[in-house]
């Protein structure tokens, strides 16, 4: 996934007896764990922070395309150029279901791209990272779509029906982009010395922003409290972050690489790893713009959106004369 | 009794160029293509990009993996795509052409999609079982490509003032690049006269008439066939392949002998 740190607009969590009795009865049902519909009633801060969560999830597919598309034309076979692409093809395809699902709540496509170019709107901070070499490829799918799948699968239990069931979609194919990535890796590790090193090199780059995409500790937020209260989030960043990094070890091991964290090791009190803290800094930078590709990411999507501008003009152009043309011959006909 | 007369080797090597020519045909265009991934104008042309990419990377590994049977030195798919240089490749020339506005990518699509759905079409009935079952797969995903840049032609011809230039502009440009799909040599006499493949220039006349008829309804004027650029059925192209290759081959070429 690929939501951030979404505000909520909420001081605090309210209790249900400071509630007025609409909202009391929307809180009831989802504590009963009922779904919630795109013409049901719901508190605006829920709308909110919905569209906040789902848009920026979406903008992430689609800014995605662009460090995976990187590499699409030096694939160094082409199974792996056909694999990528349908994985690619997968991302624009999961960005058009989650914008489906942000417009049932009141919100057009083309506003949220505005959000988007404009910079009002955000995406996850790992798609600011350069996609160097081709392990990087591998890496991605392996860390960064693992990290994903993390932060997706509770999310189809979310309170808000379009989003988790368009989430039970998204979570099929991406543990199909994750084995891809495994896959691949597992291939050049045992390839030649240059490849094997190649693939460390990536998980030395994509480690850390791959921890990050959770998001910094979130147990103090009032944002992340509300969302649990909403059930729109259902873990805290920490919670999910300690799993993905207990899955990715014993990974990693397997591949016969080693994680660029000193302190990382395994904890048997905890039943699970020890490990360093991120570059909060370097994350904050990022998020604020200032990551390696920040610039770039943004610059080629909003060049596509304006370059594109005579193409979808043409299109409207025409289906409104096609539409005039059948109203005349009605007319004629009559 | 003049095909069983005829020389098996000469024969074989006939087989074998027209396989890369049409694996080649598929690769170079399937690469254009993805090169537009992230960058179209709409999230739906996105996603019907990397599959057209996607379906013709397929086809490259059917035909070029039947290209290295036939040859019999076992060179695989991925040895004739990323381990030949440029004079090679087989491709007609307009599958190189670099993608320019989105308008020009869509008209090089066109012009090839109506060609290619033709000679698939044909390439059921071939002689060769092995033919025939490749372009029947291959045939079903290009009646979709050609579907959706018909559409989009007629579309984008007859829309804006703007987009209606930009369409006229891509036509023009790309047209003295279509007379090479109807060229034929020996080699193709070859296998046209065992039934393996229609005759190139026999595919001409329903190719105009699909092209005529969508200029038509786009509202796009017809170039007048002047002269025709062609080259790269015998190996000659473009300065622009060259590129590709190097994009394209840059892993196989640096690390020769590696698996991925």
């Amino acid at each position: 996934m690929y939501a951030q740190m979404v505000k909520t607009d909420a001081a605090r969590v309210r209790s249900l007896e400071e509630m007025e009795p609409h909202e009391r009865a929307f809180q009831e049902r989802i504590d009963a764990g009922q779904k919630i519909e795109p013409k049901e009633w719901m508190p605006e801060g829920y709308r909110k922070t919905l569209v906040r969560q789902i848009s920026q999830h979406a903008h992430s597919e689609i800014v995605g395309q662009l460090p995976e598309g990187n590499w699409i034309t030096r694939a160094p076979t082409l199974e792996r150029k056909a694999i990528l692409l349908a994985k690619v093809q997968d991302e624009a395809g999961h960005g058009l279901y989650l914008y489906c699902a942000a417009e049932t709540l009141g919100i057009s496509r083309d506003q949220m791209y505005e959000q988007l170019h404009s910079g009002k709107a955000k995406y996850s901070s790992i798609f600011n990272y350069p996609t160097l070499t081709w392990a990087d490829i591998g890496a991605i799918g392996w860390l960064v779509d693992g990290a994903a799948i993390m932060n997706q699968v509770p999310l189809q239990r979310c309170s808000y029906g379009p989003y988790a069931r368009a989430m039970v979609r998204i979570c099929k194919e991406e543990s199909f982009h994750q084995r891809q990535g495994y896959d691949a890796l597992m291939r050049m590790v045992k390839g030649t010395p240059a490849q094997k090193a190649m693939v460390q090199d990536a998980l030395n780059r994509w480690w850390w922003p791959s921890l990050m995409m959770f998001g910094p500790s979130d147990d103090a937020s009032v944002h992340s409290a509300q969302s649990m209260a909403w059930k729109i989030k259902q873990n805290s960043n920490d919670e999910l972050r300690q799993k993905f990094v207990d899955q990715t070890v014993p990974q990693a091991k397997y591949l016969g690489l080693t994680i660029p964290d000193p302190d990382l090791k395994w904890n048997e009190e905890k039943g699970g790893h020890d490990f360093g803290e991120p570059d909060w800094e370097e994350f904050f930078n990022v998020i604020a713009g200032n990551g390696p590709c920040n610039a770039e990411r943004l610059d080629a999507r909003k060049k596509a959106w304006s370059d594109g501008a005579w193409f979808r003009d043409g299109l409207t152009a025409h289906a409104e004369k096609v539409a005039d043309r059948r109203a005349a011959a009605k007319i004629a006909a009559e | 009794m003049a095909t069983a007369a005829r020389d098996p080797a000469a024969r074989q090597a006939a087989l074998f160029e027209f396989l890369v020519r049409v694996g080649d045909n598929a690769l170079i265009l399937g690469h254009r293509v993805s090169e537009w991934c992230g960058h179209s104008p709409a999230l739906e042309e996105d996603i019907a990009l990397s599959n057209t990419a996607l379906d013709l990377i397929g086809q490259t590994q059917l035909w070029l993996g039947l290209a290295g049977e036939v040859e019999g030195k076992g060179r695989s798919a991925d040895d004739l795509a990323y381990l030949r240089d440029g004079y090679d490749f087989r491709n007609i020339l307009l599958v190189e052409r670099p993608n320019g506005d989105f308008g020009r990518t869509l008209m090089r699509q066109f012009l090839f999609d109506a060609w290619h759905y033709l000679l698939l079409k044909a390439l059921k009935g071939s002689s060769d079982q092995r033919i025939a079952e490749i372009a029947e797969k291959a045939f079903k995903e290009v009646s979709y490509h050609l579907d959706r840049s018909r559409d989009l032609i007629i579309r984008l011809g007859d829309g804006t003032a703007e987009s209606h230039r930009r369409m006229q502009e891509a036509l023009d440009e790309h047209w003295p690049f279509t007379g090479e799909m109807f060229t034929s040599d020996a080699l193709d006499a070859e296998l046209v006269e065992a039934g393996i493949i229609p005759a190139p220039q026999g595919l001409k006349t329903g190719w105009d008439e699909i092209v005529a008829e969508a200029l038509t309804e786009g509202t796009l004027k017809k170039p007048a066939d002047g002269y025709m650029h062609k080259g790269g059925r015998r190996g000659v192209h473009t300065e622009h392949l060259g590129f590709i290759l190097t994009e394209m081959q840059f892993l196989q070429r640096a690390y020769p002998g590696a698996t991925w």
